[in-house]
């Protein structure tokens, strides 16, 4: 597990695991169906996700607009998931960005947790995947390029395509 | 310095600053200050890169609500086209996100060859009702410090070769100007300070050690910019450029013609071609009345 301060947010660090090779998706997605509260955490289908950078650029955006009190969905976690998509279409956010049925590799992360170790541990007992180190590297091999070019409607999918991504991203909901 | 001078700058109170960043514990450097909105330098990478915050504080002498209804439309303006200019070779059919105004976008083959990607700056968080931008870092001077950097040798070789960088640098100013055309955008404020010369090797964040003309002319400050792809609009923007290079640089005026040359002629301006000449033909008639068309008649 790897705990992420971003900048300007020191007091909402995030806790950021990998999994690959998931094998209980669809129980993970019922837990969040079902509202459990052990469960929240954001769960992101690692295959549209395209760098840290991106993940980072999502999760500042949801974090901020906690803060400002202009949350659209139900927490910062939630929020997490609707912020990476470019529209305001709550359901279809959580179907492209979200853990569904067929997710493979899984990207989880919680925000401000008092006890991190709680959440490693809890994380890891959850999901039933291989722990994989969070780098562009590794998410790279995971990116669904298809899924991808779909959800923000671009041509490329690589490094030159983060800035503009990101850029959604920031301008989502103008 | 720089720890000194943030520090200080925050409780110092030129205005009070947004959410989050009254709260951060990254160090805020003032860069520059406009009629509207202050520059700080700090970070937004986990990384440790430098970036560029740009704030629209409150005007208290404006009522509330306009005021908050203009800092949104300008931030926002600003926004909206760094990040399409940012998605040129990328977004698929050339949509921008959160766009409302239908804007008129430029035909197909007056498309930018290769697009501004990379030579805008990146837009990396915002929020428009606090009024605030985050944008990556450009690194190196501005183009109005690089020449001013550059003093004439002494001996005829030397003079000789800063005239062809000079030249060198006119063609890539034309280039760049031509391709943020080509892309449908009017900067609206071009001189010689909205633009960063930014060396090819863009790591080195120590570029003032030399006073080479080389790099990557890279444009900035698009708060006065607007989305437009007539002639008319495309030759004010250079008429702008035209008079701000003459009065900033009276010493290298006579070269400005090197700019319009490659602007309309130059294979990556993307202006090239029958578009260009018609911009050029429309400056000759900005040339002999000024930047505002007559409303008489």
């Amino acid at each position: 597990m790897e705990t992420i301060t971003l900048p300007h947010l020191p007091q909402f660090p995030l806790q950021v695991v990998l999994f690959s090779e998931v094998k209980n998706a669809d129980f993970l997605r019922q837990q969040l169906l079902d509202g459990n509260t052990d469960f929240e955490y954001a769960f992101l289908d690692a295959a549209v996700i395209l760098s840290r950078e991106h993940v980072f650029a999502a999760c500042f955006r949801a974090i901020n607009d906690t803060l400002q009190s202009r949350l659209k969905s139900k927490n910062v976690h939630s929020e997490i998931v609707f912020a990476l998509s470019p529209n305001n279409n709550i359901s279809e956010s959580f179907r492209r960005f979200g853990v569904s049925d067929t997710t493979k590799d899984l990207l989880a992360i919680k925000v401000a947790s008092r006890d991190a170790v709680h959440t490693e541990t809890h994380l890891k007992e959850s999901v039933q995947g291989t722990v994989v180190p969070f780098t562009d590297e590794v998410l790279a091999g995971m990116t669904d390029e298809a899924c991808l070019r779909k959800a923000y409607k671009i041509d490329v999918v690589g490094n030159e395509a983060d800035a503009y991504v990101v850029g959604m991203i920031a301008l989502k909901g103008s | 310095m720089a720890d000194a001078a943030s520090s200080s700058a925050r409780v110092n109170a030129l205005h009070k600053f947004p959410p989050p960043f009254d709260t951060s514990d990254e160090s805020f450097e003032l860069i520059a200050q406009g009629a509207e909105s202050l520059l700080y330098r700090t970070t937004f990478s986990t990384t440790g890169q430098p970036a560029a915050l740009k704030v629209r504080p409150e005007k208290k002498w404006r009522h509330p609500i306009l005021d908050k209804r203009l800092t949104r439309a300008r931030i926002l303006a600003e926004a909206r086209v760094l990040v399409k200019l940012s998605g040129e070779g990328i977004a698929a059919g050339g949509s921008t996100p959160g766009k409302r105004a239908k804007v008129k976008q430029p035909k197909e083959g007056e498309k930018g060859v290769a697009g501004l990607r990379g030579f805008v700056p990146a837009v990396l968080a915002l929020d428009w009702e606090r009024g605030w931008m985050m944008t990556e870092w450009v690194y190196g001077r501005t183009v109005k410090q690089a020449i001013h950097d550059t003093q004439a040798g002494r001996r005829a070789v030397e003079r000789e070769q800063r005239l062809q960088d000079l030249k060198e640098l006119l063609r890539r100013i034309g280039e760049v100007v031509g391709k943020l055309h080509a892309s449908g955008v009017i900067h609206g404020d071009l001189t010689t300070s909205n633009m960063m010369l930014r060396p090819y090797d863009a790591t080195t964040p120590d570029p003032t050690s030399t006073d080479s003309l080389d790099g990557d002319v890279v444009l900035i400050d698009f708060g006065l910019s607007t989305q437009s792809v007539s002639d008319e609009d495309r030759a004010v923007d250079l008429y702008v450029l035209e008079r701000a290079f003459g009065s900033t640089h009276p010493r290298e005026e006579d070269l400005f013609p090197e700019v319009l040359t490659a602007y309309a002629e130059n294979e990556g301006s993307g202006m090239n071609g029958k578009v260009g000449k018609l911009v050029l033909r429309k400056l000759e008639d900005v040339r002999m009345r000024g930047r505002k068309k007559s409303m008489v008649g």
